[in-house]
Protein backbone atom coordinates (compact mmCIF):
# COMPACT_ATOMS: atom_id res chain seq x y z
CA UNK A 1 0.00 0.00 0.00
CA UNK A 2 1.72 3.39 -0.57
CA UNK A 3 2.35 5.97 1.47
CA UNK A 4 -0.52 8.75 2.51
CA UNK A 5 -0.17 12.29 1.29
CA UNK A 6 -0.81 13.37 4.70
CA UNK A 7 -0.95 11.65 8.03
CA UNK A 8 -1.29 13.30 11.08
CA UNK A 9 -1.24 11.78 14.58
CA UNK A 10 -2.24 13.74 17.63
CA UNK A 11 -1.46 16.80 15.87
CA UNK A 12 -1.98 20.40 18.22
CA UNK A 13 -1.15 23.66 17.85
CA UNK A 14 -1.62 26.42 21.02
CA UNK A 15 -1.20 30.48 20.06
CA UNK A 16 -0.74 31.68 23.90
CA UNK A 17 -2.53 29.57 26.28
CA UNK A 18 -5.08 29.04 23.54
CA UNK A 19 -5.00 25.79 21.61
CA UNK A 20 -6.02 26.56 17.93
CA UNK A 21 -6.26 23.12 16.94
CA UNK A 22 -5.81 19.41 19.32
CA UNK A 23 -5.31 15.88 18.95
CA UNK A 24 -6.02 15.64 15.16
CA UNK A 25 -5.47 12.23 13.88
CA UNK A 26 -5.52 11.14 10.23
CA UNK A 27 -4.87 9.82 7.29
CA UNK A 28 -5.06 11.27 3.57
CA UNK A 29 -4.78 9.33 0.54
CA UNK A 30 -2.69 10.56 -2.52
CA UNK A 31 -5.54 11.78 -5.11
CA UNK A 32 -7.99 12.03 -2.51
CA UNK A 33 -9.73 15.12 -1.24
CA UNK A 34 -10.13 15.95 2.21
CA UNK A 35 -12.88 19.21 3.25
CA UNK A 36 -12.43 20.43 6.69
CA UNK A 37 -15.71 22.46 7.65
CA UNK A 38 -16.14 24.62 10.82
CA UNK A 39 -17.21 28.10 12.43
CA UNK A 40 -14.57 30.59 12.40
CA UNK A 41 -11.89 30.03 14.71
CA UNK A 42 -11.92 26.12 14.69
CA UNK A 43 -8.77 25.73 13.74
CA UNK A 44 -9.01 25.10 9.81
CA UNK A 45 -6.65 27.82 8.52
CA UNK A 46 -3.96 26.90 11.69
CA UNK A 47 -4.58 23.14 9.96
CA UNK A 48 -3.40 24.81 6.53
CA UNK A 49 -0.66 26.57 8.05
CA UNK A 50 0.55 23.17 9.60
CA UNK A 51 0.56 21.33 6.60
CA UNK A 52 2.23 24.27 4.19
CA UNK A 53 5.34 24.25 7.11
CA UNK A 54 4.13 27.74 8.17
CA UNK A 55 3.07 26.80 11.65
CA UNK A 56 4.92 24.60 14.31
CA UNK A 57 2.61 22.13 15.66
CA UNK A 58 2.99 22.04 19.55
CA UNK A 59 1.32 18.28 19.88
CA UNK A 60 1.98 15.59 18.40
CA UNK A 61 3.30 14.77 14.34
CA UNK A 62 2.26 15.57 10.72
CA UNK A 63 4.02 14.30 7.95
CA UNK A 64 3.27 15.71 4.56
CA UNK A 65 3.89 13.69 1.35
CA UNK A 66 6.11 11.30 3.54
CA UNK A 67 8.19 14.27 5.27
CA UNK A 68 7.90 15.25 8.60
CA UNK A 69 6.60 18.92 8.60
CA UNK A 70 8.46 21.44 9.20
CA UNK A 71 11.56 20.15 9.97
CA UNK A 72 11.92 18.35 6.74
CA UNK A 73 9.84 20.94 5.20
CA UNK A 74 12.63 22.00 2.55
CA UNK A 75 11.45 18.67 0.91
CA UNK A 76 8.26 19.17 0.15
CA UNK A 77 7.45 22.67 0.06
CA UNK A 78 8.10 22.71 -3.88
CA UNK A 79 5.46 19.69 -4.30
CA UNK A 80 3.02 22.26 -2.07
CA UNK A 81 0.52 24.57 -3.24
CA UNK A 82 -1.13 26.87 -0.48
CA UNK A 83 -4.06 29.22 -1.24
CA UNK A 84 -4.23 31.07 1.95
CA UNK A 85 -6.89 33.73 2.45
CA UNK A 86 -4.26 36.48 2.51
CA UNK A 87 -2.97 36.12 -1.69
CA UNK A 88 0.06 36.26 -1.02
CA UNK A 89 1.18 39.04 -3.75
CA UNK A 90 2.24 42.48 -3.58
CA UNK A 91 -0.15 45.21 -4.74
CA UNK A 92 2.04 47.63 -5.92
CA UNK A 93 3.25 45.07 -8.32
CA UNK A 94 1.25 43.97 -11.74
CA UNK A 95 -0.46 40.25 -11.69
CA UNK A 96 2.73 39.23 -14.31
CA UNK A 97 4.93 40.77 -12.44
CA UNK A 98 3.81 38.62 -9.07
CA UNK A 99 3.75 35.64 -11.21
CA UNK A 100 7.07 36.58 -12.41
CA UNK A 101 8.72 36.33 -8.92
CA UNK A 102 7.08 33.27 -8.00
CA UNK A 103 8.12 31.30 -11.14
CA UNK A 104 11.82 32.40 -10.52
CA UNK A 105 11.62 31.58 -7.20
CA UNK A 106 10.19 28.13 -8.48
CA UNK A 107 12.54 27.81 -11.76
CA UNK A 108 9.45 27.63 -13.67
CA UNK A 109 9.53 28.81 -17.27
CA UNK A 110 7.59 32.07 -18.13
CA UNK A 111 5.35 30.45 -20.85
CA UNK A 112 3.86 28.74 -17.87
CA UNK A 113 2.63 32.04 -16.49
CA UNK A 114 0.91 32.48 -20.04
CA UNK A 115 -0.99 29.47 -19.82
CA UNK A 116 -2.46 30.29 -16.05
CA UNK A 117 -3.29 33.22 -16.99
CA UNK A 118 -5.37 32.38 -20.05
CA UNK A 119 -6.82 29.81 -18.18
CA UNK A 120 -8.76 32.14 -15.77
CA UNK A 121 -9.13 34.76 -18.06
CA UNK A 122 -6.99 37.48 -16.74
CA UNK A 123 -4.70 37.92 -20.23
CA UNK A 124 -6.04 41.44 -20.72
CA UNK A 125 -5.63 42.49 -17.18
CA UNK A 126 -2.06 41.12 -16.35
CA UNK A 127 -0.12 44.17 -16.63
CA UNK A 128 -2.44 45.88 -13.80
CA UNK A 129 -1.02 46.60 -10.48
CA UNK A 130 -3.11 43.94 -8.24
CA UNK A 131 -4.41 46.35 -5.93
CA UNK A 132 -6.48 48.19 -8.88
CA UNK A 133 -8.39 44.70 -9.46
CA UNK A 134 -11.49 43.53 -8.45
CA UNK A 135 -11.40 40.84 -5.06
CA UNK A 136 -12.38 37.95 -7.17
CA UNK A 137 -9.64 39.16 -9.74
CA UNK A 138 -7.38 38.81 -7.26
CA UNK A 139 -8.55 35.67 -5.94
CA UNK A 140 -7.96 34.27 -9.32
CA UNK A 141 -4.39 35.70 -9.17
CA UNK A 142 -4.17 33.68 -6.37
CA UNK A 143 -5.20 30.67 -7.61
CA UNK A 144 -2.51 30.91 -10.45
CA UNK A 145 0.46 31.59 -8.01
CA UNK A 146 -0.93 28.26 -6.04
CA UNK A 147 -1.04 26.01 -9.22
CA UNK A 148 2.23 27.23 -10.76
CA UNK A 149 4.22 25.19 -9.89
CA UNK A 150 2.09 22.04 -10.88
CA UNK A 151 2.01 21.38 -6.93
CA UNK A 152 1.18 17.41 -6.18
CA UNK A 153 -0.67 18.72 -2.92
CA UNK A 154 -2.68 21.92 -2.78
CA UNK A 155 -4.16 23.38 0.67
CA UNK A 156 -6.74 25.65 -0.21
CA UNK A 157 -7.95 28.04 2.23
CA UNK A 158 -12.38 28.99 0.72
CA UNK A 159 -10.40 28.78 -2.70
CA UNK A 160 -13.83 30.27 -3.92
CA UNK A 161 -14.18 33.09 -1.88
CA UNK A 162 -14.96 35.96 -3.63
CA UNK A 163 -15.54 34.60 -6.86
CA UNK A 164 -18.50 33.82 -9.28
CA UNK A 165 -20.13 31.46 -10.53
CA UNK A 166 -18.28 31.78 -13.85
CA UNK A 167 -15.31 32.54 -12.35
CA UNK A 168 -15.81 29.16 -10.22
CA UNK A 169 -15.89 27.67 -12.95
CA UNK A 170 -12.62 29.12 -14.45
CA UNK A 171 -10.50 28.07 -11.25
CA UNK A 172 -12.10 24.50 -11.12
CA UNK A 173 -9.76 23.47 -13.61
CA UNK A 174 -6.52 24.47 -11.75
CA UNK A 175 -7.93 23.48 -8.07
CA UNK A 176 -11.11 21.73 -8.53
CA UNK A 177 -11.91 18.15 -7.79
CA UNK A 178 -11.18 17.60 -11.67
CA UNK A 179 -7.39 19.12 -10.76
CA UNK A 180 -6.39 15.30 -9.85
CA UNK A 181 -4.18 16.22 -6.89
CA UNK A 182 -4.33 15.68 -3.85
CA UNK A 183 -6.40 18.28 -2.08
CA UNK A 184 -7.22 19.73 1.39
CA UNK A 185 -9.74 22.26 1.21
CA UNK A 186 -12.18 24.25 3.86
CA UNK A 187 -15.31 24.84 3.23
CA UNK A 188 -18.78 26.47 4.57
CA UNK A 189 -20.69 25.04 2.23
CA UNK A 190 -21.64 21.45 3.43
CA UNK A 191 -23.37 20.34 -0.07
CA UNK A 192 -20.59 22.11 -2.97
CA UNK A 193 -17.84 20.60 -0.17
CA UNK A 194 -19.42 17.25 0.50
CA UNK A 195 -19.73 16.69 -2.76
CA UNK A 196 -16.14 17.32 -4.00
CA UNK A 197 -14.58 15.24 -0.90
CA UNK A 198 -13.27 12.11 -0.24
CA UNK A 199 -12.82 12.20 3.85
CA UNK A 200 -14.82 15.33 5.31
CA UNK A 201 -13.53 16.92 8.59
CA UNK A 202 -15.82 18.97 11.08
CA UNK A 203 -13.93 21.04 13.74
CA UNK A 204 -15.10 23.33 16.54
CA UNK A 205 -12.72 24.85 18.84
CA UNK A 206 -9.60 23.49 17.76
CA UNK A 207 -11.25 19.51 18.31
CA UNK A 208 -12.09 17.23 15.70
CA UNK A 209 -15.71 16.53 16.36
CA UNK A 210 -16.47 14.79 12.68
CA UNK A 211 -14.12 12.51 11.04
CA UNK A 212 -15.33 10.21 8.12
CA UNK A 213 -16.14 8.83 4.50
CA UNK A 214 -17.97 11.77 3.03
CA UNK A 215 -20.39 8.90 1.72
CA UNK A 216 -21.61 8.69 5.55
CA UNK A 217 -21.72 12.21 6.13
CA UNK A 218 -25.04 14.60 5.29
CA UNK A 219 -25.12 18.49 4.68
CA UNK A 220 -27.39 18.18 8.07
CA UNK A 221 -24.00 16.68 9.87
CA UNK A 222 -22.33 19.53 8.79
CA UNK A 223 -25.07 22.14 9.62
CA UNK A 224 -24.68 20.58 13.30
CA UNK A 225 -21.01 22.10 13.63
CA UNK A 226 -22.16 25.76 13.39
CA UNK A 227 -25.18 25.30 15.58
CA UNK B 1 21.43 33.12 -6.50
CA UNK B 2 18.14 32.76 -8.61
CA UNK B 3 16.03 33.64 -5.89
CA UNK B 4 18.72 36.23 -4.92
CA UNK B 5 17.78 37.91 -8.36
CA UNK B 6 14.44 37.68 -7.76
CA UNK B 7 13.77 39.14 -4.49
CA UNK B 8 16.28 42.00 -5.32
CA UNK B 9 14.45 42.82 -8.92
CA UNK B 10 11.09 42.74 -6.60
CA UNK B 11 12.37 44.98 -4.29
CA UNK B 12 13.47 47.51 -6.72
CA UNK B 13 10.27 47.37 -8.66
CA UNK B 14 8.57 47.74 -5.15
CA UNK B 15 10.80 50.68 -4.88
CA UNK B 16 10.01 51.85 -8.17
CA UNK B 17 6.47 52.02 -7.76
CA UNK B 18 5.52 53.00 -4.21
CA UNK B 19 8.52 55.15 -4.18
CA UNK B 20 8.45 55.03 -0.68
CA UNK B 21 12.27 54.57 0.81
CA UNK B 22 14.74 56.21 -1.35
CA UNK B 23 12.51 59.80 -1.47
CA UNK B 24 12.36 60.08 2.11
CA UNK B 25 15.65 59.24 2.86
CA UNK B 26 16.77 61.90 0.14
CA UNK B 27 14.92 64.45 1.43
CA UNK B 28 15.15 63.95 5.13
CA UNK B 29 19.07 64.68 4.41
CA UNK B 30 18.41 67.36 2.24
CA UNK B 31 16.64 68.71 5.01
CA UNK B 32 18.92 67.88 7.66
CA UNK B 33 21.90 69.37 5.83
CA UNK B 34 19.92 72.52 5.72
CA UNK B 35 19.54 72.34 9.33
CA UNK B 36 22.33 72.08 10.07
CA UNK B 37 23.85 75.44 7.44
CA UNK B 38 21.20 77.56 9.91
CA UNK B 39 21.77 75.96 13.14
CA UNK B 40 25.66 75.92 13.25
CA UNK B 41 25.35 79.40 12.60
CA UNK B 42 28.42 79.28 10.19
CA UNK B 43 28.58 78.96 6.49
CA UNK B 44 31.13 76.30 6.43
CA UNK B 45 32.13 73.13 8.22
CA UNK B 46 35.68 71.59 8.18
CA UNK B 47 37.51 68.67 9.89
CA UNK B 48 35.59 66.58 12.59
CA UNK B 49 32.65 68.45 12.47
CA UNK B 50 31.68 68.11 8.58
CA UNK B 51 32.74 64.08 9.23
CA UNK B 52 30.20 64.20 12.24
CA UNK B 53 27.52 66.10 9.98
CA UNK B 54 27.78 64.02 7.14
CA UNK B 55 27.59 60.56 9.08
CA UNK B 56 25.28 61.27 11.37
CA UNK B 57 22.39 62.58 8.50
CA UNK B 58 23.19 60.00 6.41
CA UNK B 59 22.42 57.03 9.54
CA UNK B 60 19.57 58.45 10.79
CA UNK B 61 18.38 58.59 6.59
CA UNK B 62 19.60 55.15 6.50
CA UNK B 63 17.19 54.79 9.26
CA UNK B 64 14.45 55.57 7.75
CA UNK B 65 14.68 52.33 5.22
CA UNK B 66 15.48 50.35 7.49
CA UNK B 67 12.27 50.80 9.13
CA UNK B 68 10.69 50.55 5.69
CA UNK B 69 12.14 46.98 4.43
CA UNK B 70 10.17 44.30 5.79
CA UNK B 71 6.93 45.97 5.65
CA UNK B 72 5.90 44.76 1.99
CA UNK B 73 6.54 41.75 3.57
CA UNK B 74 4.55 41.61 6.78
CA UNK B 75 1.72 43.16 5.56
CA UNK B 76 1.26 41.79 2.04
CA UNK B 77 2.13 38.03 2.82
CA UNK B 78 5.22 37.99 1.28
CA UNK B 79 7.28 36.17 3.92
CA UNK B 80 4.99 33.38 4.14
CA UNK B 81 5.29 33.31 0.12
CA UNK B 82 9.03 33.37 0.15
CA UNK B 83 8.74 30.62 3.05
CA UNK B 84 6.83 28.51 0.89
CA UNK B 85 9.13 28.62 -1.80
CA UNK B 86 12.11 25.99 -1.99
CA UNK B 87 14.94 27.98 -1.67
CA UNK B 88 17.27 29.09 1.01
CA UNK B 89 16.28 31.34 3.30
CA UNK B 90 19.35 33.54 3.69
CA UNK B 91 18.69 34.29 0.04
CA UNK B 92 16.34 36.93 1.96
CA UNK B 93 19.20 38.53 3.69
CA UNK B 94 21.17 38.56 0.48
CA UNK B 95 18.98 40.25 -1.24
CA UNK B 96 17.64 42.71 0.98
CA UNK B 97 21.14 43.95 2.12
CA UNK B 98 21.49 44.72 -1.53
CA UNK B 99 18.49 46.48 -1.68
CA UNK B 100 19.56 48.47 1.21
CA UNK B 101 22.72 49.14 0.02
CA UNK B 102 21.24 50.52 -3.33
CA UNK B 103 19.02 52.68 -1.74
CA UNK B 104 21.88 54.19 0.46
CA UNK B 105 24.01 54.41 -2.84
CA UNK B 106 21.40 56.64 -4.42
CA UNK B 107 20.40 58.61 -1.71
CA UNK B 108 24.36 59.38 -1.27
CA UNK B 109 24.63 60.59 -5.31
CA UNK B 110 21.90 63.36 -4.19
CA UNK B 111 22.60 63.70 -0.33
CA UNK B 112 27.13 64.48 -0.43
CA UNK B 113 26.74 66.96 -3.78
CA UNK B 114 24.01 68.80 -1.93
CA UNK B 115 26.37 68.41 1.74
CA UNK B 116 29.01 69.98 -0.05
CA UNK B 117 27.51 72.77 -1.87
CA UNK B 118 25.36 73.58 1.48
CA UNK B 119 27.92 72.95 4.17
CA UNK B 120 31.61 72.52 2.49
CA UNK B 121 34.37 75.81 1.85
CA UNK B 122 36.24 73.94 -1.20
CA UNK B 123 35.23 71.80 -3.64
CA UNK B 124 34.96 67.83 -2.68
CA UNK B 125 36.72 66.93 -6.11
CA UNK B 126 39.89 65.88 -4.51
CA UNK B 127 38.38 64.20 -1.31
CA UNK B 128 36.13 62.01 -3.50
CA UNK B 129 38.23 59.23 -4.36
CA UNK B 130 38.52 58.22 -0.65
CA UNK B 131 35.14 59.66 0.10
CA UNK B 132 33.80 56.85 -1.80
CA UNK B 133 36.05 54.14 -0.42
CA UNK B 134 34.43 54.64 2.98
CA UNK B 135 31.02 55.52 1.46
CA UNK B 136 30.99 51.70 0.14
CA UNK B 137 32.54 49.79 3.27
CA UNK B 138 29.94 51.57 5.37
CA UNK B 139 27.29 50.99 3.30
CA UNK B 140 28.06 47.52 3.35
CA UNK B 141 28.37 47.75 7.06
CA UNK B 142 24.71 49.37 7.46
CA UNK B 143 22.80 47.26 4.68
CA UNK B 144 23.58 44.21 6.74
CA UNK B 145 22.83 45.26 10.16
CA UNK B 146 20.36 47.16 8.63
CA UNK B 147 18.52 44.56 7.72
CA UNK B 148 18.88 42.24 10.72
CA UNK B 149 17.55 45.02 12.72
CA UNK B 150 14.41 45.28 10.50
CA UNK B 151 13.96 41.94 9.86
CA UNK B 152 13.58 41.58 13.74
CA UNK B 153 11.49 44.71 14.46
CA UNK B 154 9.15 44.03 11.94
CA UNK B 155 7.96 40.68 14.09
CA UNK B 156 7.06 43.28 16.44
CA UNK B 157 3.72 45.80 16.94
CA UNK B 158 6.27 48.58 17.61
CA UNK B 159 8.67 48.04 14.47
CA UNK B 160 9.25 51.96 14.00
CA UNK B 161 10.41 51.91 17.97
CA UNK B 162 12.63 48.67 17.88
CA UNK B 163 15.04 48.72 14.38
CA UNK B 164 16.41 52.07 15.32
CA UNK B 165 16.75 50.80 18.70
CA UNK B 166 18.50 47.90 17.94
CA UNK B 167 20.75 49.32 14.76
CA UNK B 168 22.02 52.05 16.23
CA UNK B 169 23.80 51.06 19.21
CA UNK B 170 25.32 47.96 16.75
CA UNK B 171 25.71 51.22 14.05
CA UNK B 172 27.91 53.14 16.66
CA UNK B 173 31.49 51.46 15.90
CA UNK B 174 30.57 52.10 11.89
CA UNK B 175 30.02 55.59 12.59
CA UNK B 176 32.86 56.15 14.69
CA UNK B 177 35.11 54.24 11.88
CA UNK B 178 33.69 55.97 9.02
CA UNK B 179 33.60 59.72 10.77
CA UNK B 180 37.67 59.11 11.60
CA UNK B 181 38.51 57.99 7.79
CA UNK B 182 36.47 60.72 6.51
CA UNK B 183 37.99 63.52 8.85
CA UNK B 184 41.17 63.78 6.69
CA UNK B 185 39.50 63.87 3.36
CA UNK B 186 37.51 67.33 4.76
CA UNK B 187 39.69 69.42 6.12
CA UNK B 188 39.57 73.02 5.17
CA UNK B 189 43.36 73.17 3.84
CA UNK B 190 43.08 70.36 1.30
CA UNK B 191 41.92 66.65 1.86
CA UNK B 192 44.75 64.00 2.76
CA UNK B 193 44.39 60.64 2.64
CA UNK B 194 41.92 58.08 3.87
CA UNK B 195 43.84 56.39 7.38
CA UNK B 196 44.35 52.86 6.13
CA UNK B 197 43.53 52.04 9.72
CA UNK B 198 39.55 52.99 9.62
CA UNK B 199 39.35 51.46 6.45
CA UNK B 200 40.59 48.41 7.66
CA UNK B 201 38.25 48.48 11.05
CA UNK B 202 34.91 49.52 8.60
CA UNK B 203 35.85 46.02 6.78
CA UNK B 204 36.40 43.99 9.38
CA UNK B 205 33.43 45.54 10.83
CA UNK B 206 31.75 44.16 7.94
CA UNK B 207 33.12 40.84 7.73
CA UNK B 208 32.42 40.09 11.23
CA UNK B 209 28.63 41.36 11.15
CA UNK B 210 27.95 39.66 7.10
CA UNK B 211 28.85 36.40 8.90
CA UNK B 212 26.88 36.91 12.42
CA UNK B 213 23.97 37.89 10.07
CA UNK B 214 24.05 35.01 7.55
CA UNK B 215 24.36 32.52 10.55
CA UNK B 216 21.33 33.94 13.18
CA UNK B 217 18.78 34.99 9.50
CA UNK B 218 17.28 31.55 9.51
CA UNK B 219 16.05 31.72 12.87
CA UNK B 220 14.52 35.30 12.32
CA UNK B 221 12.62 34.03 9.94
CA UNK B 222 11.31 31.11 12.01
CA UNK B 223 8.00 31.47 13.21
Amino acid sequence: MSEPAIALTGLGRAYGERWALRDLTLELGVGQTLVVFGPNGAGKSTLLRVLATLARPQAGEARVLGKLVPKQGWAVRAKLGFLAHDPLLYRDLTARENLTYHARLYGVKAQRIDELLEAVEMTKRADEPVRTLSRGMVQRMAVCRTVLHSPELLLLDEPVANLDPAATALVSSLVGPTSGTTRVVTSHDPVGGLEQADIALGLRDGRPVLLAPASEVSAADIGALYS
Amino acid sequence: MNAVRALLRKDLLLELRAKESVPAMALFSLTTFVIFHFALDRNTVAGSLASGVLWVTLLFAAILGINRLFVAEREQGGFDAFMLAPVDRTAMLIAKACALFIFLTIVELIAVPAFAFLLLEGSILPALPGLIAVLVLANIGIAVIGTLSSAIAVQTRARDLIAPLVALPLLVPLLIASARATQPLLLSGGALSVPTKWIAVLGLYDLVFALLSYAVFDFLLEE
